[in-house]
């Protein structure tokens, strides 16, 4: 088991899900709410992520942050380091790549929420922020757990983007999931076997909790 | 200290609205209309939940809109208790939490006190935990009621509060409001397609079509003389015709109904010769006994024959064709006394229609 490459996928994951979740709540609440033009084009560019191939994914990230981009040049003025192929730059990678499986849930969620509850928040005299807080927040919560948990699932398991653009740099830029790559070119089976059965053992059991979870609140918000 | 509540509304679309209402403290004006005359629209306008294009919405000195000067406050500052058609529980607090969600205005320690009180007065005494999904529709109602309370506002909007629950529950439930309304000193609006409801809970009535207020009065004002074969039909007249006016008298108009002579209380608003509209309630409708004439018979009777007999429980409902005209005259009647007239379709039979029912109108200018 390569501890470094699981430590540095738990940590890939939470730094996504720690910047991620918040942009993902007021971006899927503005579009579950809201109704204008281009809104469809919006919700096309945030959904590409789930239709393209990782590494096409992978390539033009990698060309954004590349150290002759603008973004590239900026971080490395900044910070003194390139942005691609480092730690910092599979973090930039995963909120793009994971920016649909964040964004849906929660807009569905905040959908579902009958507008007449919102209004009757505001009727109680609830500032928008104690709505949100009191009612929306509560109500949403089974599709925030999902997002969070698609997010961090999906992130452990992301190879083509990461490839792409962190390459496989042994504690900096080395996930879980390339490791098994890794190892499996290597003809270490073993190393690779118990490496998967890790993820697949976690992620059914992500999935499993979400779904208890959902069911859990559903049932008292009946 | 309890203020007028004044409503003035207009927008072209996409509901259109022309509104004026003006609902003193202590009272109840129900709006009464058909699905889609804008009758929801009006009260989001005056809570604030929707902005039409010009308005002006007071209570008292508060004014909370006005187009004119700019002035459009939140929701969140309209002191409005509103209950929601499907009641708008929110399903993860419990009835208790639900209340206390509309007292963040008072002192955090008071509040669960002040919400078992509210529960209290509807009836709902340790029911407080239950979240909405484990109460019944009525004491979801109550919630509701409780919580359009909390607020402690200075106007209370109830749209269609009884639709969402069972006839028997409602009987009970229109007994408690109007016995909470006799307490409560604030203008009251409430929404509602019932007409029973509104003559039950209501002081005045506003007749609302297309986004229209076509006539608004005291209860029994309007329900005695619509101002309208519109408004005629809208508050369930089904005894609408044309006529025109043949003569005024000190003591009667007296109107010819294609050739009948019918003698209705003066109106003295209609010049002989003009053409009108007019109507009467089922209930100024007297069937003559077949067996046995009196005296009440000289009133305006009208010859015919029994053109259709719905029974409906205790009563039946009769279509009644008109020998002169053919027009079709609805009434009801007790079940035993059709029987006792041996009523049923095809047989003869004559009416008197009041001279006080028969109320004249404009002509009917619609379709319907």
């Amino acid at each position: 088991m390569d501890w470094t490459a699981l430590r540095l996928s738990l940590l890939l994951g939470l730094w996504t899900l720690a910047l991620l979740l918040p942009a993902a709540i007021w971006i899927g609440r503005w579009l579950a709410y809201s109704e204008f033009r281009g809104k469809s084009l919006i919700e096309a560019m945030l959904a590409l992520p789930l239709v393209l191939p990782p590494t096409v994914l992978g390539f033009y990230i990698l060309i954004a942050t590349g150290g002759s981009s603008t973004l590239g040049r900026i971080w490395q003025s900044i910070f003194g380091g390139p942005l691609a192929f480092s730690f910092e730059g599979l973090v930039f990678a995963s909120l793009i790549a994971n920016l649909p499986f964040a964004i849906q849930p929660i807009q569905q969620a905040f959908a579902a929420i009958p507008r007449d509850l919102r209004e009757a928040a505001a009727c109680c005299g609830l500032s928008p922020w104690r709505g949100f807080r009191l009612i929306e927040l509560p109500l949403a919560w089974p599709g925030l757990l999902t997002a969070a948990v698609l997010t961090f699932a999906h992130t452990l398991g992301e190879f083509g983007v990461v490839l792409m653009v962190g390459g496989s740099i042994p504690g900096e830029t080395r996930t879980i999931a390339i490791a098994i790559y890794d190892r499996v070119q290597a003809f270490d089976d073993q190393a690779a076997g118990l490496m998967a059965a890790a993820l697949l053992v976690f992620s059914l059991g992500a999935i499993a909790a979400t779904t208890a979870l959902s069911k859990r609140i559903g049932r008292r918000h009946g | 200290m309890a203020d007028n509540l004044v409503v003035e509304l207009r927008q072209a679309g996409p509901i259109p609205l022309d509104v004026r209402l003006d609902c003193p403290a202590s009272e109840v004006l129900a709006l009464l209309g058909p699905s889609g005359s804008g009758k929801t629209t009006i009260l989001r306008a005056i809570a604030g939940l929707l902005h039409p294009q010009e308005g002006y919405v007071a209570c008292g000195e508060a004014v909370w809109l006005d187009t004119a000067r700019n002035i459009n406050v939140t929701p969140q500052q309209r002191r409005i208790g509103y209950l929601f058609q499907h009641f708008a529980l929110f399903p993860h607090l419990s009835a208790r939490q639900n209340v206390m969600a509309a007292l963040e205005h008072r002192p955090n320690a008071d509040r669960a006190a002040r919400a078992d009180d509210l529960l209290a007065r509807v009836h709902l005494d340790g029911l407080g935990e239950r979240r909405p999904a484990q109460l019944s529709g009525g004491q979801q109602q109550r919630v509701a009621m409780a919580r359009a309370l909390a607020r402690d506002p200075a106007a209370l909007l109830l749209d269609e509060p009884f639709s969402s629950v069972d006839r028997a529950t409602r009987d009970k439930l229109y007994r408690e409001v109007a016995g909470l309304r006799r307490d409560l000193a604030m203008p009251t609006i409430l929404v509602t397609h019932d007409l029973g409801e509104a003559a039950m809970l209501a002081d005045r009535l506003a007749v609302l079509h297309h986004g229209q207020t076509l006539q608004t009065g005291r209860i029994g004002d309007v329900l005695a003389r619509p101002a309208s074969a519109t408004v005629a039909r809208l508050i369930d007249i089904r005894n609408i015709f044309a006529a025109r006016v043949a003569a005024q008298e000190a003591t009667r108009t007296l109107i010819d109904w294609n050739g009948l002579l019918l003698e209705a209380a003066p109106q003295p608003d209609f010049a002989p010769g003009d053409a009108c509209a007019w109507c009467i309630r089922a209930a100024q409708i007297v069937l003559h006994r077949r067996d046995r004439p009196s005296q009440g018979e000289r009133e305006n009777p009208v010859p015919g024959r029994i053109a259709e007999l719905v029974p409906m429980g205790d009563t039946v409902s009769i279509d009644f064709a008109a020998e002169h005209n053919g027009d079709r005259l609805q009434f009801t009647l007790s079940s035993h006394v059709a029987a006792r007239n041996d009523l049923a379709p095809g047989i003869a039979a004559t009416v008197s229609l009041r001279a006080e029912g028969i109320h004249l109108m404009p002509p009917d200018t619609t379709d319907a």
